[in-house]
């Protein structure tokens, strides 16, 4: 758990033990070591490591084709902050030990509202967007409460709703509209919220900021934070502490959908186009990043503050790809073969996080 | 000494089936209550009426006195009974500060920027596993991880004291722990009863449960096949009931026949 973050956060205190019998200070020469050693130790730090490494090397393939330029780094960055709008939450649901593979038609679903709303019914913008978010919260909960009635793996219950969303959306799309996809205009305040520009940079930028601190407050200074993160690492022991286990889920897997709606929002006013189908991208992309981000598939483990760093791994290879004059149709393997990886190193980190912290009897000076 | 908790007549069957039959069980403050008896004599189903977990089909139970009734394990936890599993409910990949806490965290600041008062949490919780001596943990942001199984199961413990604990119900707490992280929960149980705590400790050890009772319940087939105090029996009657009593000379004698019997036939 953020063990390291909390020590590092401004009011972190250094709980000195108040002991005579403790261990002496290590010397100025260990210190390094030990800051070495919970380094390495910190769940963030492999996503950091891989960020710096993949940058430098697409900032040099891509040298001449304008990677480097303010219009190059807008592009990365711009996939990047999308993407963790979603990945924010998403986040959390990991480290409760949830899956949420519905968010792809979830996408789709919310931009036809729009559209259709805005564009076939007239709806005012505002209206639009408050259908879309209650659409959201309705996912949501219907995701949740099948996940902690049913005990069913969420991984299963939600490639159903999955399913079930985008079927739905299609064909009430072409109930209504007869196309699955249509354009839509919004302009003004809507249009600056969800889709304004500074430079090359996207208003996303903000969003996934914003997401950000508030995700990163949740989990490392409030009690839900303590309490997603006692879910995810044993659900049985959180509910005997008195854990509302069950609504901690469902609100986190609205929270996701939410963020899906959001990312559906931005995506939607940004492209003028509603479609049923667009979106199917980011039920894996965002997995994907939340565990290149140092999250542990298994829950109970890892910083939000590694998966701004999956985010940014992800916007760098995929237009690094592109910017270095490679052939794009191998992003997908690349990414792949990254998640493979953090797999990995999040179970090593994961262990070593176990296997030591305390001091060892040789250390201490004892036999 | 008073009783803390009374269970009587309690009776329980889960699926059609009768896992106990008229149970009556009692827990006094300041003492240890040994529940024996083989797999399958209902010594969970009995921990989990008081624990909240399972409401008996009859019987009373009597807090202080009163006729309480548990509908979960909050209630009961409410009502200061508190109940360490022998996976001890602590979070390995937690914090020894978090975990401590978990559900009752303690909080500083209002509105949207109420948050857990981590220099307060780290101190006392650091303080308290001190206390209930862990010695080796040194920072409270150590996770729990790191600690050994018994050390695990101490935190557990002191953690249902610290939060106020009047009665402790600990389910095979030794079972999983080498003998010297046996010997520092079994340590933690007797200071717990200096506290004037009621315990109710389930062990298929018969030394630790020789060490540490104060009474005894031997259940077989869901029925009380046998309740004393710790002066009433021999400890030689104690091993001899909580090893299955009968049934067990049952089959010593079969093995002594067998060893009598003439070699030809063994082989």
């Amino acid at each position: 758990m953020s063990q390291v973050t909390e020590v590092r956060g401004s009011e972190a205190v250094q709980a000195s033990p108040a002991t005579d019998d403790g261990p002496a200070d290590p010397g100025p020469g260990s210190s390094l070591r030990v800051l070495a050693g919970r380094t390495i130790r910190h769940p963030t730090i492999g996503p950091v490591v891989a960020a710096a490494l993949l940058y430098g090397v697409f900032a040099w393939e891509g040298r001449q084709y304008g990677f480097l330029t303010e219009q190059g780094t807008a592009s990365w960055l711009n996939v990047s902050a999308e993407l963790a709008v979603l990945a924010m939450p998403y986040t959390l649901l990991m480290i409760a030990g949830e899956f949420d593979l519905s968010i792809g038609s979830t996408v789709g679903a919310t931009s036809m509202v729009l559209a259709i709303g805005v564009s076939h019914y007239h709806w005012s913008v505002g209206l639009a967007i408050a259908v879309s978010l209650i659409l959201g919260v309705v996912i949501g909960l219907c995701n949740g409460l099948l996940v902690v009635k049913t005990k069913l793996p969420s991984f299963v219950a939600t490639i159903g709703t999955n399913f079930v969303i985008a079927g739905a959306a299609l064909g009430l799309s072409r109930t209504l509209v007869n196309t699955s996809q249509m354009s839509v205009y919004v302009h003004g305040f809507a249009h600056s919220l969800f889709a304004g520009q500074w430079k090359s940079l996207d208003v996303a930028i903000v969003w996934a900021l914003v997401v950000t601190a508030l995700v990163g407050w949740l989990m490392i200074k409030t009690r839900y934070g303590n309490w997603i993160y006692a879910v995810g690492g044993n659900v049985e022991s959180a509910r005997r502490a008195g854990v509302p286990t069950d609504w901690l889920k469902v609100g986190l897997f609205v929270l996701t959908s939410l963020g899906a709606v959001v990312v559906a929002l931005i995506q939607t006013i940004e492209y003028n186009t509603g479609n049923a189908t667009a979106g199917q991208g980011f039920l894996f992309q965002t997995p994907i990043v939340v565990v290149v981000g140092g999250i542990l598939v298994s829950g109970g483990y890892g910083s939000p503050v590694g998966v701004i760093f999956g985010c940014i791994i992800y916007g760098i290879v995929s237009l690094g790809i592109f910017y270095a004059g490679w052939n794009t149709d191998w992003a997908a393997a690349f990414l792949g073969g990254l998640m493979v990886i953090a797999v990995i190193t999040n179970n090593y980190v994961r262990r070593l996080a176990l296997s030591s912290g305390r001091p060892t009897d040789r250390a201490r000076g004892k036999p | 000494m008073s009783d803390l908790l009374e269970l009587k007549r309690i009776n329980v069957s889960l699926g059609g089936t009768r896992i106990l039959y008229d149970i009556d069980f009692k827990v006094e403050g300041g003492s240890v209550h040994c529940l024996l008896g083989d797999n399958g004599a209902g010594k969970s189903t009995l921990i989990q009426c008081i624990s909240g977990t399972l409401q008996p089909d009859s019987g009373e139970i009597l807090l202080d006195g009163k006729p309480v009734s548990f509908g979960s394990p909050r209630d009961a936890l409410a009502a200061g009974i508190a109940t360490v599993h022998q996976d001890a409910g602590t979070l390995p990949l937690m914090s020894v500060s978090r975990n401590f806490f978990l559900g009752n965290e303690p909080m500083r600041g209002r509105g949207p920027l109420r948050r857990i008062d981590f220099r307060k949490a780290d101190a006392i919780a650091l303080e308290q596993i001190h206390a209930i001596g862990i010695r080796e943990v040194m920072h409270a942001k150590q996770l729990v991880g790191t600690m050994s199984g018994g050390e695990r199961q101490a935190l557990a413990i002191g953690r249902a004291l610290y939060f106020g604990a009047r009665m402790l119900i600990l389910d095979e707490p030794t079972s999983a722990l080498g003998v010297k992280e046996a010997a520092v929960v079994l340590k933690l149980i007797t200071q717990a009863r200096a506290h004037g705590i009621g315990i109710v400790v389930i062990t298929h050890n018969a030394t630790h449960a020789l060490t540490v009772g104060d009474q005894y319940t031997i259940l077989i087939h869901g029925r009380v096949a046998a309740q004393f105090a710790r002066n009433e029996r021999s400890h030689e009657e104690i091993l001899s009931l909580m090893a299955g009593g009968e049934e067990l000379a049952a089959v010593q004698a079969e093995l002594e026949a067998r060893h009598n019997a003439p070699v030809g036939e063994l082989a």
